[in-house]
């Protein structure tokens, strides 16, 4: 049986040179101390399923590439990798997979230009296009929003959902702007709202605090795959702890 | 020496970084001459089956895999790398593969697609390929088609999506995994090495 996946989340400040992993709470960020590719390392040894490397260097000075990040974990991290942040064009994304990347995650571009979507599809396949979708609670509807947050669209999130499934996406990465850094659990109703709305696997991101919000999500959410960030980088779950934990659960995970 | 297949398609770099983690001898070549001469082929594979035999037929790189095989050499598909040892596919329905095996590669239907992620294998058989890979182990996946050989013999190990398909083929010196065993942590990296160390 296909098993649910936990999925840790790098987002990455390429300003200094080999980047630095940080945790964003509310557009303030702490830097952990760890070059991205040990961290990647790291969480391959702890059997974590797959890696995302988010680039959310805010400068326009970069020290070093997402390319050379990507490069560096391949070597010695043998799991699926997915890159997201700044991929505007075809070019971008080859220079990605060609680094060893397994797939791209776009949001901004997306909503921008729509067709990116088919284009990335035709050419890497849908199971390398992932569409990152950040959405914002409203009245009686999740509102898209892109450049990190800082610009809302009027999209409609599951009318948007649909849509990049007909695109050609692969995945979605659905993220709770509520809920990111609260810790208060994953957003089930619309994690579930999105996962109903289409028939690819979703990812659920934004809440994670304990192992009981990772078990509601699988079970309530309709979640493919939960992702996290800051609270495996330091340790405040581990992640085979957390899998023995669905697993007692009757949670189909590795 | 491991010689990687490049037809100009899907990523090289992990499969290419997993057998030098192995420390074995890797070359990528999209030379028909070289990939005639070689003992131990990889044939890689992310994307269209229609696209990847037009460019297997356009670099002429079809028959050389062909003449490869039958002079004993061992052949490592992966992914598509696999599907293209068969006849036919869902994907292009014109298009003839490889067909060193009589069988087609289907299409899911009543499941969401693509499949990515871990999910389980099942041993149908003892084999070289899956040498001290145990029954149920996981390994990721991200496909959505699947081969149906004709001859059952040749599956070594199921997987169960939608359906139990065939996920594993081994044949004298042909073998083909679904699965990406570059991606699949150390029981991936377990596959790859008992294709290293195979006596040819």
């Amino acid at each position: 049986m296909l098993a649910k996946r936990i999925i840790a989340c790098l987002d990455c400040d390429l300003g200094l040179k080999g980047g630095r992993v940080v945790k964003g709470i509310k557009f303030k960020k702490i830097r952990y101390a760890g070059l991205p590719w040990e961290l990647a390392e790291r969480y391959y040894k702890e059997r974590i399923d797959e890696i995302v490397f988010l680039d959310i260097t805010a400068s326009a000075g970069r020290r070093t590439t997402m390319v050379e990040v990507v490069e560096k974990t391949c070597q010695r991290v043998f799991i699926p990798i997915t890159v997201g942040g700044g991929i505007r064009t075809i070019e971008d994304a080859k220079k990605l997979f060609k680094a060893g990347a397994d797939k791209i995650s776009i949001n901004t571009a997306a909503i921008k230009n729509p067709k990116l979507i088919s284009e990335l599809s035709q050419t890497f396949g849908s199971q390398a296009v992932v569409i990152a979708l950040d959405a914002k609670r409203r009245n009686n509807w999740f509102e898209c929003s892109i450049y990190g947050g800082r610009k809302f669209t009027g999209v409609d999130a599951i009318l948007w959902a649909k849509r990049v499934e007909r695109l050609g996406a692969g995945e979605i990465l659905l993220t709770s702007m509520d809920r990111d850094g609260t810790k208060e659990g994953f957003d089930l109703e619309l994690t579930r709202r999105v996962s109903e709305a289409v028939s690819i696997p979703v990812i659920a991101s934004g809440g994670a605090g304990k192992k009981e919000h990772f078990l509601e999500v699988f079970k309530k959410g309709k979640a493919d795959a939960a992702l996290a960030a800051s609270l495996f980088h330091f340790k405040e779950i581990k992640i085979q702890e957390l899998k023995k934990y669905l697993k007692e659960r009757s949670i189909n995970v590795r | 020496m491991i010689t990687i297949i490049d037809y100009g398609m899907g990523n090289l770099k992990s499969i290419e970084n997993a057998f030098r983690y192995l420390g074995a001898r890797v070359k990528i070549t999209n030379n028909p001459k070289e990939i005639e001469k070689a003992k131990k082929l990889v044939f890689p594979g992310v994307g269209n089956f229609g696209e990847a035999m037009k460019n297997l037929k356009r670099k002429k790189i079809d028959l050389s895999i062909k003449k490869s095989i039958q002079k004993g050499a061992s052949f490592l598909g992966i992914c598509l790398g696999l599907q293209l040892l068969f006849e036919e596919s869902e994907e292009a329905l014109k298009i003839k593969g490889l067909s060193i095996f009589k069988g087609k590669v289907l299409k899911f239907k009543k499941v969401k697609i693509p499949q990515i992620g871990w999910n389980q294998i099942r041993i149908q058989k003892k084999s070289k390929i899956l040498k001290g890979i145990k029954d149920g182990n996981f390994v990721y996946f991200m496909h959505s088609f699947y081969v149906e050989p004709i001859d059952e013999k040749i599956i070594v190990a199921e997987t169960n999506y939608e359906k139990n398909f065939c996920s594993v083929i081994e044949s004298k010196n042909i073998f083909g995994v679904q699965f990406h065993p570059e991606k699949s942590g150390k029981v991936g990296l377990k596959i790859l090495e008992n294709f290293v160390k195979l006596k040819c």
